[in-house]
């Protein structure tokens, strides 16, 4: 795998958007080509090589590359968005949007990301090693299909509207998070080391979110069914089992419905 | 002699009364009386009389003193500061013509600027909630004619909309609905006893903030599962009881203000309310309908959405429309300084933005276009004072039940003030003049 590594010099006067910062647009590119990539700020074009130094020579192929961001990063946006495989890793702080639409490959942040990470995400990684902010995993507005499939982890915290119409994949907190968590989600799996707040599982069709802490307020369309033993995330535990929402559409089968599943860890 | 204007439609909130009388002098320069209106509608339509009124553009000074400036000093500095911003903020447009908010979006296109509109700190989020599930509405005037129970939910009608419940909600006898309120059960939903409250058959004094499981509680209410003893400080046996009067009802109707939309949750509270009343629709009629504010925010919204696909927060900056309230909406624009320049008009963030934003728009080049002086004026490089949509000149607004209404001209605007409509023109040739095209 080769590797192309980009520092900030320049700071944008207002926020960079940076969509061309994947794999896919590197690959089979030298670093004489890759300072020609376009960047946004508001309506004006320039060139990625007006903020960034680039170094190194990128792969053939998507798969064989690997971009390193380093610097303050905080005003870029769009970093890793689309990409389909090899890896990114930002070293600081992202700004919104990192990995959204992502289809493969794997991004690291070695910071904390603002919201909007891994919007409508299909496949891939993307480990967080700080917080996240709001929206993570979620749909884009108006879309009713939100992250599909890959997996996402937070070392830190995590902020409201996480997974919201979540359909696949897996979410991974390891702290804390804010309100709506995987409201309107029709499958995948979400867990929450830490605590959460309120209005977990709002209008949830199917899917399943595990919760290791506190849940402040628990929805009232949820209700406890048993204690269960389960497995999540290397964590064996007695989980108590809550099914919703009640008041939201479930499809059947066997004539029975099929709730969406609240897992809250009761004892080790 | 003097004569009276009739059928006038009154500019000021949502409801947009159309029966006003107006009396104006013989030479109809002089605004004399209103009659039908509530205090806030009379108010606007004579406030437009006051002598103290500002009619010239004004710029401000090194010192912070104004200097008066002509309208073509302020059309220039108006189109310099939107061609030579990077990303400008053009904001406001609810307090103004159809008209106007279509030429604002020409300029906003030529120009690459995020156009929003005061729905980003108020129904906003009932449009996001819209764009997800959709919503089953209807007319004030099926709500008149037809409805027999009435939701009020974090919304104070007496107050910020004073003619809504004579006209439409509680109180008229309508075509179905000849008993008037008699014929009615109103619930209200609010944390405090409001004056609305005070003539509701039922009032959920909900704690603040629980929304949301409050109308998830319907809806497990609704399909006859079972739910906790409290829900939102409400007792179960309250909330059944309810659920059952709204699904008894020939026609239910949910309204639904800024109690809900922005408090914890805002789109997803919506989208719950909505939720419940497509529910309801399985057992009875039912519509939901947002208590929009300014009198013309729904039609800034239909202008948007029919020219660029979105309603409010669009960031034209690429040269395609992109909408994602969170960031294309003014406060974070402002907050995280994504913007370089605020055009605001027919509106006053000012008074209503967090200070925090107020005071970015203070060190941005800055132009408030506005009748009156106002929050947003004072922080403003320049001010642009123009004529009353609805007074002193017509224009097309939309109800808030998206019915469009043509408001009429009744009095002469002061000697050579302009329109909303006539300075964006002269803004938008000065922004084709300095852009080439």
């Amino acid at each position: 795998m080769e590797t192309v590594t980009l520092t900030m010099k320049d700071q944008p006067g207002l926020y960079l958007e940076a969509d061309s910062i994947t794999p896919d647009a590197f690959a089979g590119k030298k670093a004489e080509e890759i300072v020609d990539l376009p960047v946004y700020t508001g309506r004006e074009q320039h060139r990625l090589g007006d903020f960034f130094e680039v170094s190194g020579t990128a792969g053939a192929t998507p798969a064989e590359t690997k971009i390193v961001v380093n610097g303050d990063i905080s005003r870029v946006k769009y970093i890793g968005m689309k990409m389909t495989d090899g890896e990114v890793v930002a070293n600081g702080n992202a700004d919104m949007y990192v990995g959204a639409w992502m289809q493969g490959g794997k991004i690291t942040v070695n910071g904390n990301v603002d919201a909007f990470a891994g919007t409508g995400m299909k496949g891939g990684e993307i480990i967080i090693n700080g917080n996240a902010g709001n929206y993570l995993g979620a749909a884009y507005r108006g879309d009713w299909r939100g992250m599909a499939g890959g997996k996402i982890v937070v070392k830190g915290n995590a902020g409201s509207d996480l997974g919201t119409f979540m359909t696949g994949g897996e979410i991974v907190v390891g702290g804390d998070v804010d309100v709506h968590v995987a409201t309107h989600a029709e499958g995948g799996k979400i867990v929450i080391k830490g605590n959460a707040k309120r209005r977990l599982g709002g209008q949830m069709v199917e899917g399943e979110i595990y919760v290791f802490g506190n849940i402040d307020v628990m929805m009232p369309g949820f209700a406890y069914r048993e204690d269960v033993d389960v497995e999540v995330d290397g964590v064996k535990g007695r989980f108590a089992l809550y099914e919703g929402d009640l008041g939201e559409r479930h499809r059947k089968r066997k004539g029975q419905a099929i709730y969406a599943k609240l897992y809250q860890l009761v004892g080790a | 002699m003097t004569k009276t204007v009739t059928d006038v439609v009154c500019p000021f909130c949502g409801t947009l009364c159309d029966d006003l009388e107006v009396v104006v002098s013989d030479d109809g320069k002089d605004l004399l009386e209103v009659y039908n209106a509530c205090a806030i509608g009379a108010e606007k339509f004579l406030h437009s009389q006051a002598k103290d009124r500002i009619t010239r553009p004004r710029m401000r000074q090194e010192d912070g003193s104004w200097k008066e400036i002509s309208y073509d000093e302020a059309a220039e500095y108006t189109a310099r500061i939107l061609a030579d911003a990077k990303k400008p903020l053009m904001y406001g447009w609810s307090s103004t013509n159809c008209e106007a908010q279509s030429i604002g979006s020409e300029i906003g296109e030529a120009v690459g600027a995020v156009m929003d509109n005061t729905a980003t700190v108020c129904h906003g989020t009932s449009l996001i909630a819209v764009q997800d599930i959709g919503i089953p509405s209807c007319t004030l005037g099926e709500v008149k004619n037809r409805a027999d129970r009435i939701l009020f939910w974090g919304c104070n009608p007496a107050h910020a909309h004073p003619r809504h419940m004579s006209r439409y909600s509680i109180f008229p006898r309508g075509f179905f609905t000849g008993k008037g309120h008699a014929g009615r059960k109103i619930i209200v939903v609010d944390p405090r006893v409001t004056d609305t409250a005070h003539v509701a058959d039922v009032h959920l004094q909900i704690e603040q903030g629980h929304d949301y499981e409050l109308l998830d509680a319907f809806r497990v209410a609704f399909k006859g599962e079972k739910l906790p003893d409290f829900v939102a400080g409400i007792p179960k046996e309250k909330i059944y009881e309810v659920a059952e009067t709204l699904k008894s009802g020939r026609f239910a109707i949910i309204f639904f203000g800024m109690g809900v939309t922005q408090s914890i949750g805002k789109n997803h509270n919506i989208d719950a309310a909505i939720a419940v009343t497509r529910d309801l629709n399985e057992y009875t009629k039912a519509a939901i309908m947002p208590m929009r504010g300014h009198y013309n925010v729904t039609g800034s919204g239909q202008v948007w959405g029919w020219q660029f696909g979105f309603p409010f927060a669009v960031d034209l900056s690429r040269g395609f429309a992109r909408y994602n309230p969170g960031e294309t909406t003014s406060n974070d624009l402002l907050r995280r300084d994504e913007v370089d320049a605020v055009f605001v008009l027919g509106s006053d963030p000012g008074a209503h933005f967090p200070f925090s934003s107020v005071k970015k728009i203070y060190n941005l080049p800055s132009v408030a276009i506005d009748p009156h002086e106002t929050p947003t004026t004072e922080v403003c490089k320049v001010h642009v004072p123009v004529a009353f949509v609805g007074v002193e000149v017509g224009g097309c607004a939309y109800r808030m039940d998206n019915v469009p209404i043509e408001t009429r001209k009744v009095v002469d605007a002061p000697e050579g003030m302009m329109t909303d409509e006539e300075f964006l023109k002269r803004v938008f040739a000065r922004v084709k003049a300095i852009k080439g095209v």
